[in-house]
């Protein structure tokens, strides 16, 4: 099995418009948790959580990947960001080759910044670009020039890790031709991978607002799929071959951290609102014990003194997540409990259900006979009558092939499986809802 | 409780006074008659409750009495008790044959006039009614406690109308029982008593029948000749069928069994029969042993003037919904219906209804009182289709329609009569002629208020002219209207087609002039209600097979979430979960997923009020023209 770490960093330099993460603009929230005393904190996180998963019977290998996301983790000194990854190294150890991703905000680092980062051991700096171009960036309120992007990625290429650059297009008043010059700016950077994603519009947040109000033209689906497709004839043409919905890379520098997301494999999550995710729990629906007041209070009562909803059985998968707020998050740290906000856990329905959703978002596809297995493994197990599930014969696919929105092939390469691999067409990657619901409709779920 | 004098069947018909109230929805009727019961003594004041007489919630909620009741009720006058029958009469225009055996079983009427608002169409025309019917008319103005009350001025256009004088007009509030004493007195002074023949046979006139899910049908009847008495055979003369009585009695104000029944009382019998066709309104009741020769006039059958399809929401509740018309059957000889098989539906029942609001009635019934959710196709009349080949086809769904050339169409025409306040003569006149109404007379009913008379289409009415004619009139003008023979007319039917499919639940027969707004807003209101999907879908208006307008569902090229991370998955899967629950409320027409709101709301009626809409249906008409 494989088990990664993801960290979140909540600290921003200043919130963007379009941004509804889990991330804060002021220097310190309370509770200890502030940007100087952030890394201390959540490498106590990682002492609890290590604890926990013993007394869960949880043992996991060194962690494969390690991946510091936010927010921007790029605001914290360097030197705090080894200081964690020490600590994973110390606390589960580091496999191999293991891969060690910060996100950067272009505007935060520098070549000295990053030549730390590398001798700390990170591998890889996925830098948040965005678009090349200027009232684009302004429609984000992103603070960075093009050429600061293009400073960062020179500066890792000197010192040694891999890079990535993230695209968002989508942006109220992006032109076609504005898309196109972000994707080709991007490209000519030289990097490896790069992540395109279309912008989701948040009700919430400040461009969400403006759009219901009508002082922002709201983003169009057409356009973006417009835009999805010049992304993927110009990255494909450069040699980047898509291997997620909106992730491309060379062959070999897929992120190999986000991947084990979508073949759902074990991550410990540290810090405020990050999830973690178990495949095996004994005792899954048990959590950490908060006192009441305080799980109130942290989850509006929402599940952390309830009862798991289904009656257990056996070894289920779980997923969790930390209270949002850091100030609430580092006081449950301080108690010495892991600071959890809540928690579900998986039945096999549901874990089927993920199976699906996230096997057609990549190019390895969908593999049918795991599928098949955790159809079988449902049906014995689930109690909620889900035994009426059918499994999956590949000729019931024929109609989405004849559709074009999906290919059959057999043992495709990465996960060592000989099964017959679902994988989606570009039409299929945009319309993945469409896909998943046909394939939930076969199986029955 | 004071005991009367007088019992049932056994008293004299000289101290026998029978009366109905006449009155518009809101004019306090069920009010005065409440303080009548109080001030007789038959209701206890601690027993009062609001409006007595109206038994059904949805009676009460609306302010209207759908079905008559009869009470007797004791009343002394100059030292000497009378014995009145007060009748209730429903206060709507689709129940016009329903009040006209009220009015039948009455020698007067009580004509009761908000003194606020003045006299409104549907009483006028009742109000004519029991002129036709030569019932001593008594005037009275109620509610003038209220600070608005008008009393000389509505009292002089109630003078001018039944020619009496202003003076002549009662007074009184129900609300506070000023006046009901005195109204009472003139009952008995004013109102003749009944003048059958005691020792004829018996014959009875029934002017109301309903169920009751504890006694089963239970009979309303006004004696005209001879007796009755309790364990007597009865025979129904129209229907020709024998009953064995189970109760005669009186309503006095709850049921009291009695012994007989004598000539002119008013009181209730209790038979066998199943359901209320076979105790029907207007039939004469006999003694099966004495049988009268003759029935007494009038009695017709219930016929159904508009149509609609009703549909389960969920096909699964077909056969609930059968159960709830049946049960609704029981109480309601007007309602009729047959399996109805719609392709974008599924099963329902075609149903059809006495007006707007009886159909209005059953459908909140059915959801209501049953649970039921329901779609419920567009309003229809019954049409007389001619083929070329000389076959007539009587078209009430317009799944019916035949194909083909048409030599002829013919449709049922109303007579319409509207009160309205002078200002609006105008919009009024506009919104007729755009119902095709072909203007009649028009008079002055006093100073500033005219009654208008019009010839429609049936169908027409009951699209959404009431409502049209409320907003035009900012709810002043008052509508009644009754059949008025039948006219040739330019009907179309206009279909829509989804992906080139006919849905059969929106087909609609309209006149020519109208084909393109239906088409325009039809096809419009369904491209915004049907989600994109996968591939495009073309929507259609179509007149046989020329198309007269159309719109585009652009296919769907992008539904996937960019980013689907760690803390995504839940989320995600959530909505996932979500969507198909939704789309289980989906109906499949061919591969086109369509929610059952839009069926909901294409079918709603309202008018094309946004500028693209109405340039849309200007174009059609143009290339069309």
């Amino acid at each position: 099995m494989t088990y990664e770490i993801y960290v979140h960093v909540p600290f921003c330099l200043r919130r963007c418009g379009y941004c509804d993460f889990n991330t804060y603009t002021a220097a310190d929230l309370g509770g200890g948790a502030s940007r100087g005393n952030y890394a201390n904190m959540a490498i106590r996180e990682m002492e609890l959580t290590r604890r926990w998963q013993e007394t869960r019977g949880i043992d996991e290998p060194a962690a494969s990947t390690v991946f510091f996301g936010g927010g921007t983790p790029t605001i914290l000194s360097a030197d705090d960001l080894v200081t964690m990854l020490d600590a994973v190294r110390r606390i589960w150890g580091l496999a191999p080759g293991a891969e060690i991703t910060t996100e950067a905000n272009p505007d935060t680092v520098n070549e000295y910044y990053i030549g730390r980062l590398a001798e700390g051991g990170f591998t890889r700096i996925s830098f948040g670009m965005q678009s090349a171009v200027p009232h684009v960036l302004r429609t984000l309120d992103r603070t960075h020039t093009p050429a600061n992007v293009e400073a960062g990625v020179r500066a890792a290429d000197a010192a040694g890790p891999r890079t990535s650059v993230d695209l968002l297009y989508g942006a109220p008043g992006e032109r076609l031709d504005d898309w196109r010059t972000s994707v080709e700016t991007a490209i000519g950077l030289g990097v490896n991978h790069i992540s395109a994603y279309a912008l989701t519009v948040e009700p919430t947040t400040k461009m969400g607002r403006r759009i219901a109000a009508g002082t922002l033209p709201k983003p169009d689906d057409d356009d973006e799929a417009a835009k999805y497709e010049i992304a993927d004839d110009l990255f494909s043409k450069a040699g980047l071959e898509w291997y997620e919905v909106s992730n491309w890379a060379r062959a070999g520098y897929e992120s190999r951290h986000n991947l084990g997301y979508w073949r759902n494999v074990d991550w410990a999550g540290i810090g405020p609102g990050a999830h973690s995710h178990y495949n095996a729990c004994v005792d899954a629906g048990a959590r950490p014990p908060l006192t009441r007041a305080l799980s109130e209070k942290l989850t509006g009562g929402e599940t952390a003194s309830a009862q798991p909803k289904e009656q257990i059985t056996g070894m289920n998968a779980l997923r969790a997540w930390d209270i949002s707020h850091p100030r609430m998050w580092g006081t449950a740290i301080n108690e010495g409990r892991v600071p959890w906000g809540g928690s579900e856990e998986i039945t096999p329905h549901e874990n089927l259900e993920e199976l699906i959703m996230l096997g057609l978002r990549i190019r390895e596809g969908l593999d049918l006979n795991r599928l098949n297995r955790a159809i079988a493994s449902s049906s014995d197990t689930d109690a909620d009558g889900s035994s009426r599930l059918k499994p999956i014969d590949p000729t019931q696919l024929k109609p989405m092939v004849d559709e074009g929105l999906i290919t059959l092939t057999r043992g495709s390469g990465g996960v060592g499986t000989d099964g017959v691999h679902a994988i989606p067409t570009r039409k299929g990657r945009l319309l993945n809802d469409a896909v998943i619901e046909r394939l939930f409709d076969l199986i029955g779920v | 409780m004071k005991e009367p004098h007088n019992k049932p069947g056994y008293t004299d018909q000289s101290l026998i006074r029978n009366f109905c109230i006449i009155a518009h929805i809101d004019h306090g009727k069920s009010t005065v008659a409440d303080r009548i019961l109080q001030l007789s003594g038959i209701v206890p004041e601690r027993e009062m409750h609001d409006r007595f007489l109206d038994r059904m919630d949805i009676e009460q909620e609306r302010g209207i009495t759908i079905k008559s009741q009869a009470v007797r009720v004791p009343w002394t006058f100059d030292g000497t008790e009378y014995t009145l029958g007060m009748i209730d009469t429903p206060g709507h225009v689709d129940f016009t044959y329903e009040v006209s055996r009220a009015l039948a079983a009455c020698e007067g009427a009580v004509l009761l006039v908000d003194a606020t608002q003045g006299i409104e169409a549907q009483t006028l025309s009742n109000l004519y009614m029991a002129i036709d019917h030569d019932l001593a008319i008594i005037p009275v103005l109620n509610k003038i406690d209220l600070p608005s009350a008008e009393p000389e001025k509505h009292a002089e256009e109630i003078a001018g109308l039944i020619g009496c004088e202003p003076s002549e007009v009662l007074r009184v509030s129900g609300k506070t029982g000023e006046g009901v004493a005195d109204l009472l007195d003139q009952i008995v002074m004013d109102v003749p008593a009944p003048h059958g023949d005691p020792e004829a046979p018996a014959r009875a006139l029934i002017f109301d029948s309903v169920y009751d899910s504890y006694r089963g049908i239970v009979t309303y009847i006004r004696m005209e000749d001879g007796e009755l008495h309790s364990r007597e055979k009865v025979h129904m003369m129209g229907i020709g069928m024998t009953h064995e009585p189970i109760e005669i009695g009186v309503i006095s104000p709850d049921m009291t069994p009695t012994k007989a029944l004598g000539a002119g009382e008013v009181g209730y019998i209790i038979t066998g029969a199943k359901d209320v066709s076979q105790s029907k309104v207007g039939d004469t009741l006999t003694s099966a042993v004495r049988p009268a020769s003759d029935p007494l006039p009038g009695y017709r059958d219930p016929k159904p003037m508009v149509y609609s399809g009703l549909f389960p929401v969920d096909n699964a509740q077909f056969p609930e919904l059968r159960e709830a018309l049946d049960k609704l059957k029981l109480n309601d000889a007007a309602l009729v219906y047959t399996p109805e098989t719609s392709v974008a539906l599924g099963f329902g029942f075609r149903c059809g209804f006495l007006g707007l609001l009886h159909m209005e009635i059953v459908s909140e019934r059915l959801s209501r009182e049953f649970g039921l959710d329901l779609i419920q196709t567009a309003p229809n009349v019954t049409y007389e289709v001619t083929g070329e080949d000389g076959t007539v086809h009587h078209v009430t769904n317009p799944s019916e329609f035949p194909e083909g050339k048409i030599k002829r169409i013919v449709e049922p025409m109303v007579a319409a009569d509207i009160i309205l306040p002078k200002e609006f003569i105008g919009a009024v006149m506009d919104l007729c002629q755009e119902n095709r109404g072909q203007m009649g007379t028009m008079e002055y009913i006093s100073t500033d208020r005219v009654e208008m008379h019009y010839r429609m289409p049936l169908a027409e009415i009951v699209f959404d002219f009431f409502d049209q004619l409320k907003s035009r009139t900012k709810g002043y003008a008052s509508l009644d209207y009754h059949e008025d023979g039948e006219q040739s007319a330019d009907l179309v039917k206009v279909d829509i087609l989804i992906q080139g499919d006919r849905v059969d639940a929106f087909s609609a027969i309209v006149h020519r002039d109208k084909a393109y707004s239906y088409g325009v807003m039809m096809t419009k209101k369904l491209r915004e209600l049907i989600p994109r999907q996968q591939f495009e879908i073309p929507i259609q208006a179509a007149i046989g097979s020329r198309i007269i307008a159309r719109e585009t569902i652009r296919a769907l090229r992008k539904d996937v979430l960019a980013k689907c991370y760690g803390g995504d998955i839940t989320r995600k899967r959530k909505l996932l979960e979500k969507q198909k629950a939704g789309k289980k409320r989906m109906k499949m027409l061919g591969h086109v997923e369509v929610p059952q709101e839009a069926f909901i709301a294409a079918l709603s009626t309202d008018e094309p009020t946004d500028r693209d809409t109405k340039d849309k249906i200007r174009a059609a008409q143009k290339k069309e023209g």
